[in-house]
């Protein structure tokens, strides 16, 4: 029975042999050749280093939009798990909503918004206010992964705090605490898993993303994923973007290993996910 | 000397409209070990959880120590609860789960410590300190809960049927192992149970509920002895019961005869429930019997026989050591201390006959309360 079973993953391992494995292998060799002579070299990694400012603005963006996403998100996802279950299936669906609408458009919607002769300068100068500088800058690229990736961070948590027992809450009022401290002793605590997955979701591709801040940022607030991009379309040095694409990903990988030690030692099912 | 702790007066509860509990009256004394008992549905786990605090009654006052605590809120109570499947934090180990109360407290680590290793002591965890509590087997973390409640040392301890998730043979160490906590430490226990042996072994008193009403308070043996209407002549053991007439002071009728019974103070010719319990019935040769039936079932139990004869149509269940085969035609004799007459109820006619009777009974019976409350 179990040798049988094991079959039915097969179509899932060669698609990610395909698909996974061997790309992988593909920006490895590419990373790790000459551009124009095609040997052995440790310079597209090595240059890296001057691009290191762009890695460190998309990290600290992306980090700062995390956080904006938890400290919506938690509170909303808090309250829809204590809703009635119809109000809560409604709201579910509210939230995943934007998520049907292509990426490009919620993107470019906001462009309509935020432009300086856009929908929101306009109703302001009409009112004989003077325009604000609401584009093109760290702000409203931040402001743009919040709003795409907010529903990552939401419906995790969501998920993690509405299983948890509501007999535990009980019993923390019942040995004493009055409700913050239910919350900071109870709640929180096995919200744990809820928020590393929700970080996780949506700090990895905010760091990676490219259109958002094309659209919504300015020259100076490029990212490293615009460079890698421009790497493939515009500049044609495919080593030198996998070489990037692979510094990021071990980022990635340091960030999300950092993360999940700190829940690793206390909750093995730390790594609950959707 | 026993002094009264929490008296519950007039105590209503509606959820949605229906009314689960009906004007419960009742006082706890201190240091007493109080039981509510009763079938899933019966208002048991609500009437704990109004003293818990996790509930405010419709109407009616639950005070504490004389005074109204409607609405104290759970957590300025000075009550701790063991919940039904132990509701332990997954999050802590064993140690963290029982210091929670203390820590809450501020008590300092050093006075932490010292209580918790007391409490790991009396219930028997000494070395489980650093296990996760989700790594204990079902009797183990029923002894943390207990422990965690415990240790802040409340003056009432609410147990919701603490016992339920265990096996038999552990469910009766529980017993005693509770039964002794609580008289070393002298602490008021309300313990809410559907099982009757399990409330008749532990008890000072039992209140038996159905319906959201209390049917009977009273000390275990006045419970099972003089029992007050056919539910709680049913629910408590097992009962024979028929029609009769209470023709005058110490007499009753019933079946077409006479029999001397030790009740009284029943108004004349007053139609009454008449219970015989089924091990109280002495089984002699049929011309010596005051009735006669013919034996139609018999299950070996271990200590006993179940036999099931029937008289006249109606079918009684006989407890005895003495093997009757199915077809016998037997006599039975009743002394006038082994019929208990009540007056009619509600209840009258719903219980007491066995003409359904069948072996798996209990299971079936068992399978029911399973399904449980909330």
């Amino acid at each position: 029975m179990k040798n049988k079973s094991k079959w039915l993953s097969g179509p899932y391992v060669l698609w990610m042999v395909l698909f996974t494995l061997i790309p992988l292998g593909v920006v490895l060799y590419y990373a790790l050749t000459d551009s124009v002579t095609g040997e052995f070299t440790l310079s597209n990694l090595a240059n890296f280093a001057n691009y290191w400012p762009i890695f460190l603005r998309s990290i600290w963006l992306s980090i700062f939009a995390t956080l904006i996403c938890l400290l919506i998100g938690y509170p909303v996802a808090y309250y829809i798990a204590h809703c009635k279950p119809a109000l809560q299936r409604l709201l579910q669906m509210l939230i995943m909503l934007p998520m049907c609408i292509s990426f490009l458009l919620r993107t470019l919607a906001w462009v309509a918004l935020l432009e300086d002769t856009g929908i929101i300068n306009n109703f302001l100068t009409s009112i004989g206010l003077s325009a604000l500088p609401l584009i093109r800058n760290n702000g409203a690229v931040i402001l743009g992964m919040v709003y795409n990736y907010l529903p990552y961070m939401i419906l995790p948590l969501y998920t993690v705090i509405m299983k948890i027992d509501h007999r535990l809450v009980e019993a923390a009022q019942d040995l004493g605490c009055n409700s913050r401290q239910v919350f900071a002793k109870v709640t929180l605590p096995l919200s744990v898993p809820g928020i590393v997955s929700g970080i996780t979701m949506v700090f990895v591709p905010a760091v990676s993303t490219f259109y958002i801040s094309q659209k919504l940022g300015s020259p100076g607030t490029i990212l490293i994923g615009d460079v890698i991009e421009s790497q493939f379309k515009a500049a044609y040095n495919p080593n030198l973007g996998a070489a990037l694409s692979l510094v990021l990903m071990v980022l990635i990988f340091v960030c999300v290993g950092i993360m999940n030690h700190f829940t690793d030692s206390d909750d093995e099912e730390s790594m609950v996910t959707l | 000397m026993s002094q009264e702790l929490i008296r519950l007066t007039n105590l209503v509860m509606e959820f949605d409209g229906e009314r689960i509990l009906d004007s419960i009256n009742l006082y706890i004394n201190d240091k007493e070990f109080l039981t509510l008992l009763g079938p899933s549905g019966c208002g048991k786990t609500t009437t704990l959880r109004v003293i818990g605090g996790f509930l405010t009654p419709t109407s009616g006052d639950v005070l504490f120590d004389g005074k109204r605590i409607n609405d104290v809120p759970a957590y300025q109570r000075k009550i701790n609860t063991v919940f039904q499947r132990y509701a332990l934090f997954p999050h802590l180990d064993v140690y963290d789960n029982i210091a929670f109360g203390l820590r809450i407290a501020k008590l300092s680590e050093a006075e932490i410590d010292e209580r918790v290793t007391e409490m790991l002591e009396i219930v028997s965890l000494k070395g489980f300190e650093n296990r996760k509590v989700t790594s204990l087997s079902g009797g183990q973390q029923q002894r943390v809960a207990i422990a965690r409640a415990l240790v802040n040392r409340p003056k009432v301890l609410l147990l919701d049927e603490p016992l339920g998730a265990l096996d038999l043979r552990l469910r009766k160490d529980m017993q005693n192992e509770l039964k002794r906590i609580q008289q070393a430490m002298g602490i008021t226990f309300i313990y809410v149970t559907h099982d009757q042996e399990e409330a008749l072994t532990m008890s000072d008193t039992i209140v038996v509920m159905d319906k959201g009403k209390i049917q009977q308070i009273g000390k275990p043996e006045d419970i099972y002895n003089e029992p007050k209407n056919a539910f709680v002549a049913d629910f408590i053991g097992e009962s024979n019961i028929l029609d009769g007439v209470m023709l005058e002071d110490y007499k009753v009728k019933f079946f077409g005869r006479v029999f001397s019974c030790v009740d009284k103070g029943f108004a004349p010719n007053e139609p009454v429930d008449v219970v015989i319990r089924p091990e109280d019935i002495d089984i002699v040769s049929a011309d010596e019997g005051h009735l006669c039936g013919t034996v139609t079932s018999v299950t070996f139990k271990g200590v006993h026989y179940d036999t099931i004869v029937d008289f006249k149509g109606f079918k009684w269940l006989i407890q005895t050591t003495d093997f009757c085969p199915e077809g016998s035609h037997i006599g039975i004799r009743l002394n006038p201390e082994d019929i208990h007459i009540m007056h009619k109820s509600e209840y009258s006619g719903m219980f007491g006959d066995y003409s359904s009777y069948s072996a798996e009974y209990d299971e079936i019976a068992d399978a029911e309360v399973t399904e449980d409350e909330e």
